[in-house]
């Protein structure tokens, strides 16, 4: 068996070693290409005290909302939240703390962590909430505020296709923010739909190489649908 | 008369330009993607990963992998692209889209935006849209001009936790389309049959109005 191989056999596996406390960087938007099981594990290990950086928050009965009633996160690092009761009710109440930080600075954010870069200077943000006790630089005559890279302890992520090296192809729009979370993790979990033999990827059409993939699952997958939206035949 | 949604989402329609790429907001802005002229092509831009977005699927279409910004269901058009989220945002911080329509709660005459928070209501957060209004040098802002009670939505200092500083140009309401420059509000279009004298009531900053303002055509 290579060394190279990726694959484990469980959920239980695939999260191993996650403790209380940690951070978890999470891909998805809303609930697409969210990592449903992963998730879904880590409300069964019951582990608490959560930091979690993710776009959004779930809904109350799916995705990461699902970490809410046993008070599993501590605090969201999210650009987008408050689709659910839950979330509000511990938002309003100061038991769940949120970081609201803009869509493409939490990218960013998440790129620059697995990219090494410690921070970077972004426009996004400055003279509002977002600006507050961060350093400001013109460029240009342009203002910019400093904004700092996220890693995780943990990182979990939904890919479409894998081989058993862990190269990564997403599909449609459940891409978005899963390359990035892949690259923030001390530990890249991935699961995904389909598992191949290494090889049978095109090298060209990989989008996140293995390099960044420590656990790799094969699981099935609910794919719920936040806004079901569609038109008439023949329209 | 007031224009509808359907209208507000008519006449920034007309700012379209063939080879567009065009990033419309949730709410009105998403109308105008029912609007674009004839003859025009422009390519929609979904900051959740794709650029170049079709209608809403068929039943058969369907696929919960394929959403928009909105997470609604959508189609790809001929020619789309997917991508992931940073890249996404490099395509509008770097200032590559050609327009972004989005809501507000609250414009200034020094061309500040507030759209994203009410203090003591429930925070949803900003989503895009600080990346988009820092990004984009074409922005329209589309929004009532008014409150239902009848508060202004055209300050001279937005009261609400900024969006975006000193960055939007244009915006048009259901009663008028108003370019800002020079730290004030001009009034260059009013909706058919709105006098000037009812947007002048019902803009708290700073209005400055030509002897001739025509009323918008569609």
């Amino acid at each position: 068996m290579s060394g190279f191989n990726k694959v484990v056999d469980s959920y239980e596996e695939a999260m191993a070693g996650l403790t209380d406390d940690m951070t978890v960087v999470a891909g998805g938007f809303g609930l697409c290409g969210i990592p449903e099981n992963l998730i879904a594990e880590i409300k069964r290990k019951g582990i608490k005290g959560l930091t979690v950086v993710s776009n959004n928050c779930g809904v109350d009965d799916f995705g990461l909302g699902l970490l809410l009633p046993n008070r599993q996160i501590r605090k969201i690092v999210a650009s987008y939240v408050g689709e659910n009761a839950e979330f509000e009710r511990q938002m309003m109440s100061g038991e769940l703390e949120v970081e609201l930080t803009p869509q493409g600075t939490l990218a960013e954010k998440m790129r620059a962590g697995g990219a090494g870069i410690p921070a970077f200077y972004t426009a996004t943000g400055v003279g509002t909430p977002v600006a507050v006790g961060k350093d400001e630089r013109k460029f240009n005559g342009r203002d910019y505020i400093l904004e700092e890279a996220i890693t995780g302890d943990f990182a979990i992520v939904k890919a479409w296709k894998a081989d058993k090296f862990g190269n990564l192809v997403f599909r449609k729009t459940a891409r978005n923010f899963n390359p990035m979370a892949a690259t923030a993790g001390k530990i890249t979990v991935v699961e995904v739909e389909i598992i191949v033999e290494p090889g049978e990827i095109d090298p060209d059409e990989i989008h996140t190489p293995g390099i960044y993939v420590n656990r790799l699952i094969q699981g099935t997958f609910e794919k719920r649908i936040e806004q079901r939206t569609t038109r008439p035949k023949g329209v | 008369m007031a224009l509808s949604r359907d209208q507000i989402a008519q006449r920034v329609a007309k700012e379209l330009q063939d080879g567009f790429y065009v990033n419309l907001g949730i709410g009105i802005p998403t109308l105008v993607a029912n609007f674009v002229p004839k003859g025009i092509d422009v390519m929609l831009q979904s900051e959740n990963g794709l650029l170049g977005m079709g209608q809403f699927p068929t039943e058969d279409e369907l696929d919960a992998d394929l959403i928009n910004a909105g997470k609604q269901t959508v189609t790809m058009a001929t020619g789309a692209s997917i991508f992931d989220s940073a890249q996404s945002f490099a395509m509008i911080r770097g200032g590559h889209v050609d327009l972004t329509v989005l809501g507000a709660f609250e414009v200034d005459v020094n061309g500040n935006i507030a759209s994203y928070m009410i203090p003591g209501k429930l925070i949803k957060g900003m989503g895009g849209a600080m990346d988009l209004v820092a990004g984009a040098d074409n922005i329209i802002v589309t929004m009532t001009h008014a409150s239902k009670h009848g508060e202004s939505k055209l300050l001279t200092n937005c009261s609400l936790p900024l969006t975006g500083k000193a960055c939007i140009k244009k915006v048009l309401t259901d009663l008028a389309f108003i370019e800002i420059k020079q730290g004030k509000f001009h009034l260059l279009e009013r909706a058919p049959g709105v006098s000037v004298e009812e947007i002048l009531k019902l803009t708290a900053g700073e209005l400055v109005v030509p002897e001739y303002v025509p009323e918008m055509q569609f």
